[in-house]
């Protein structure tokens, strides 16, 4: 028998590990229990699969990773130390097969010195490392992940600010806050235990009590304090980012922005170093007392206390007085361990050549001050011979440093104790890992002598616990090895986050539809009533076809009907900019390739705008109302964008109180009859516009009312025939939309979806910018070289549509392609290759390609280059393995006269 | 997440803001004028110096452009301008 409960209250609690029944209470973490209920191998080390026991109490913990189901959810190596019992957990021990009582690659151990540091990349090298991965990574590592475990997005993300933000509840940290509240500053306080106290809660028998009143002291004078929320990260300009598990509620993640930050974080526990320093019942002195004055069990019957500090010393008194029989092995009267005697739990210990027979043996090498986030915040360590140990050094702006954390131990005498490089056998400096102080030995033999190649090579002070027990005995190792003191040596870089954080908590609620919100049309009810299938373009969720039939089908079915009748389109999202003032002619001017102030007014200018590298970067028509009264549309992706860049020029280049730029895009709702009959759909609307062709042509635009407000009616065609874009306040929206399905009626109107707009589009050879160009196409690629030939004065990009890369000859250019070898549709994506001397070199690519209805022939474009000067030429098209035939021909498929406009 | 303080809201998070360029940066024109290298140097250098800094930076909540000084190294912020004049 070893760790035995010796205060027998609360309830019940039935949980199983490694599939036995056990039975903790309430107020029991998971390794409280497994130590009560005399569990001693609780896992298997990582790479020798050596047994482990409970060694700390906390975050520290480096053996006790489990596997914890609860509700039929497994989450992946949980530590026993800081997750509370919950009745029917089922919890399995990792990287142990079938339990960690009895693993099956336990003989792994026997071969351990054939496996040093650095083993795997010496020795899987041939013929391939990924041969040998997989087997690998099954029998070292942590637990296993439960497919079925996907958290919902239930984790909120608190924003807080406050005056000062004390880091830590424990004695140094209470008395902070309480100072700082009762000056009137506006104080939180962060604690990562279930209750704030930190160490009050188990050094002294009235400390839980005096705690409480503290805090109840700090609430009094206005301070908050958290309990259950450890500071996991300081980032920029001190921001702390902190985990929260509140009782009954999902967990949170709390950025706090505090004026100044107190860090009374405390310190934690080293370990000692001798052989064989990793059996189950070696455990930090701290750790007992925390499972016997919080948990009520006693961590063994008879105890060797090894101990080279006050501190850790003074624990024999109180496990004396819960029964336990302790021997003390005072290190600093020249006291050793020299073996350590039992394989799955300590059974004897032999000290300075005595063979003490025992259960348990309690260790301290020191303390080490918990500096995690002041060096975060790039403070740099000092190191303290007195109490062997680092300690902040000079203060951080916004930041100080209280108690144990400023190594501020009170009153405590240590003697050093660090690893001695020529001890002999097997002395683990870091659990977690199963790195012992001969791989830090081969480190240094090999050269991998500063502690951040310590790190990487030998892998110390990684993983899940971060070598919050183990760092200051690896460096102390190096430094021994080296010669150079341990300060010099130095310590490894600290980052976030201190404890591992679940994902859920950092992701918050920006997950599945929330972590990129699309953006929904006015009319999306109208839309689904009307059968439509939505999809994503650009952002916004727009019907893609409307009918339950087969996609192709649909889509093929609206562009041919597009042709005959009327097609009703919902361009909503399309960019409506409004650019008004005295200069909002020049604005839009500069925004522009081609000119547009010159237009009359109520007439509209289809154009590009460029990158300043001169590449295409969106399209669209530009409106002018009046002298002083522009609108600039764009893609309906790149609205936020072209508004952002108006803005910018606006405010950089012209005088930002002559002109303004207001996006009325979401404020306007657009809805589009295109088509033979769209003329007379439109004017079954009663807009009170006229729509005779010589007042209102081509590209023109007018002003009417539709229900009692505004209306703006606009020929602009993206479809290529007679079309009528309709403009109403998002608000008329649905009014529109019925009553344009109503007026379509008696002329066997058709919904049109964007699919089918994009295949009208590619009939006629008008662009898709992002689609039909890339980040490389420039306006004369598409023909389009007017402005760039004749346009005096500045505009966006006008200098690299002149550099040598912009007048080079063989650019790519916008072709359409033909089918030549009486195939399908070429495959978009597909490369128009030539061959010269053997070697196949690619010349351009499809850029778009569908099956006209109503040419009944594919049709597609494409980037080639010198593709304008071959037109009529057949190339060779190859896509994935196979080669296709195909002509190059004119852009436009489709009526190139442009009679359909009018038609 | 660092705190900018725009010279027009006061405080707030960075996701708030765009970077707009180093400032002092002209735009070379007339473009007929203009050197392929000037050009080029224009659209692809920066003197990103380590250290202090003077940029132009957009607070998208308000709209506004405004001239900041940082460090890049210490991200300390030590002042933010209003370009016209006006703001707090």
């Amino acid at each position: 028998m070893s760790a035995r409960r010796i205060r027998d209250a609360g309830r019940r609690l039935g949980f199983t590990f490694d599939g036995r029944r056990y039975e903790g209470r309430e107020g029991d973490t998971i390794a409280s229990a497994l130590l009560a209920a005399g569990v001693r191998v609780v896992g298997r080390s990582f790479k020798y699969h050596r047994p482990r026991g409970i060694f700390g109490a906390w975050t520290e913990e480096p053996n006790a990773i489990l596997d914890v189901t609860l509700n039929g959810r497994t989450t992946p190596n949980l530590r026993a130390t800081t997750e509370m019992l919950a009745e029917g957990m089922a919890i399995r021990s990792v990287n142990a097969t079938p339990t960690a009582e009895a693993d099956r690659f336990a003989l792994l151990d026997r071969a351990a010195r054939f496996l040093p540091a650095g083993f795997y990349y010496k020795t899987f090298i041939w013929p391939d490392w990924h041969l040998f991965e997989p087997r690998i990574r099954a029998m070292a590592g942590l637990g296993r992940l439960d497919p079925a475990n996907a958290p919902a997005a239930e984790n909120s993300v608190l924003n807080l600010s406050c005056g000062v933000l004390v880091v830590g509840g424990g004695p140094a940290g209470l008395a902070a806050a309480l100072d700082a509240a009762r000056a009137g500053e506006n104080v939180v306080l962060v604690d990562d235990g279930l209750v704030p106290g930190g160490t009050m809660l188990h050094r002294d028998a009235d400390g839980p009590e005096r705690a409480a009143f503290l805090v109840a002291r700090i609430e009094a004078a206005g301070g908050r304090v958290l309990p259950r929320t450890v500071a996991w990260g300081v980032y920029d300009h001190n921001l702390v980012c902190c985990w929260q598990r509140p009782e009954g509620m999902p967990d949170r993640q709390l950025r706090i922005r505090p004026g100044r930050i107190v860090l009374a974080t405390g310190a934690i526990e080293r370990p000692l170093m001798f052989p064989d320093n990793d059996r189950p019942g070696v455990m930090s002195s701290e750790a007992a007392l925390v499972y016997l004055r919080r948990h009520g069990v006693l961590a063994g019957e008879r105890i060797v206390l090894a101990a080279n500090n006050s501190h850790a010393l003074a624990v024999a008194l109180p496990l004396r007085e819960a029964g336990a029989e302790v021997t003390v092995a005072d290190l600093r009267e020249g006291a050793s361990i020299d073996a350590v005697h039992g394989g799955k739990g300590v059974e004897a210990v032999t000290v300075r050549g005595r063979r003490v027979e025992a259960d348990c043996l309690l260790v301290s090498g020191g303390f080490t001050p918990t500096v995690h986030l002041y060096c975060q915040a790039r403070g740099r360590l000092r190191y303290d011979e007195a109490i062997c140990a680092f300690v902040p050094g000079e203060p951080v702006a916004g930041m100080s440093v209280v108690g144990a954390a400023a190594g501020d131990f009170g009153d405590y005498a240590i003697v050093p104790a660090w690893p001695k490089p020529q001890a002999k056998g097997r002395q683990w400096i870091d659990l977690q890992n199963d790195v012992t102080l001969k791989d830090v030995a081969l480190a240094a033999r090999e050269n991998f002598r500063p502690v951040e190649h310590l790190k990487r090579y030998t892998t110390l002070g990684m993983a899940t616990d971060q070598g919050k027990t183990s760092n200051m005995n690896g460096l102390a190792a190096m430094a021994a090895l080296t010669g150079k003191g341990i300060a010099e040596t130095g310590t490894t870089t600290y980052r976030p986050p201190f404890v591992p954080v679940p994902l859920p908590v950092v992701a918050g609620r920006r997950r599945g539809e929330l972590f990129n919100p699309v953006r929904r049309l006015p009319l999306e009810a109208g839309h689904r009533v009307a059968g439509a299938v939505f999809r994503e373009y650009g952002g916004w969720l727009r019907p893609a076809f409307y009918g339950a039939g087969d996609a192709e089908a649909e889509i093929a079915r609206e562009a041919e009907r597009a042709r005959q009748t009327v097609a009703i389109f919902d361009g909503s999202p399309l960019g409506k900019i409004e650019v008004i003032g005295p200069q909002a002619g020049d604005l839009v001017d500069y925004n522009s390739y081609q000119t547009i102030s010159t237009l009359k007014d109520g007439r509209i200018r289809y154009g590009l705008m460029l990158t300043e590298g001169g590449a295409v970067y969106d399209d669209g028509v530009t409106v002018k109302l009046a002298d002083d009264h522009y609108v600039v549309s764009c893609s309906s992706g790149h609205v936020p964008n072209v508004a952002l860049r108006l803005e910018e020029w606006r405010q950089d280049r012209f005088d930002p109180a002559r002109v303004f730029v207001h996006n009325l895009t979401p404020h306007w709702a657009t809805l589009t009859a295109s088509g033979p009959r769209a003329k007379a759909l439109v004017g079954a609307l009663s807009l009170g516009v006229e729509l005779d062709d010589t007042a209102l042509p081509h590209m023109a635009v007018a002003s009417g009312s539709f229900g009692g407000g505004p209306a703006r009616v606009a020929r602009v065609s993206f479809t290529g025939d007679r079309s009528y874009e309709v403009s109403v306040p998002a608000a008329a929206a649905p009014a529109l939309w019925r009553a344009m399905i109503e007026a379509g009626r008696a002329l066997d109107a058709v919904l049109l979806g964007s699919e089918a707009l994009l295949l009208l589009r590619a009939e006629k050879g008008f662009v898709v910018v992002g689609k039909d160009t890339d980040g490389t196409t420039m306006p004369h690629d598409l023909g389009l070289s007017g402005p760039r030939d004749r346009r005096k004065g500045e505009f966006v990009g006008k200098r690299s549509l002149f550099t040598d890369e912009a007048v080079r000859p063989d650019r790519r250019q916008l072709i359409g392609l033909t089918v030549a070898d009486g195939g399908p549709p070429l495959p978009t994506g597909g490369h128009a290759v030539e061959t010269a001397q053997g070697k196949r070199r690619s010349t351009g690519y499809v850029t778009s390609s569908y099956f006209s209805p109503t040419l009944c022939r594919p049709v597609a474009l494409g980037l080639v280059e010198r593709g304008l000067e071959r037109i009529g030429e057949e190339i060779d098209v190859f896509h994935l393995g196979g080669m296709r035939r195909a002509v190059i021909a004119v852009p436009c498929a489709l009526d190139p006269a442009g009679e359909r406009l009018d038609a | 997440m660092q705190l900018f303080s725009c010279p027009f809201c006061g405080p707030r998070d960075e996701t708030e803001f765009l970077f707009g360029a180093e400032a002092g940066k002209r735009r070379p024109e007339p473009a007929a004028e203009v050197s392929a290298r000037a050009w080029g140097e224009h659209l692809h250098f920066a003197g990103n110096p380590k250290g202090p800094a003077r940029e132009i930076w957009l607070h998208l909540t308000c709209g506004e452009f405004f001239a900041m000084e940082r460090d890049t190294v210490s991200h300390a912020v030590s002042a933010t301008r209003a370009l016209r004049g006006g703001g707090q």
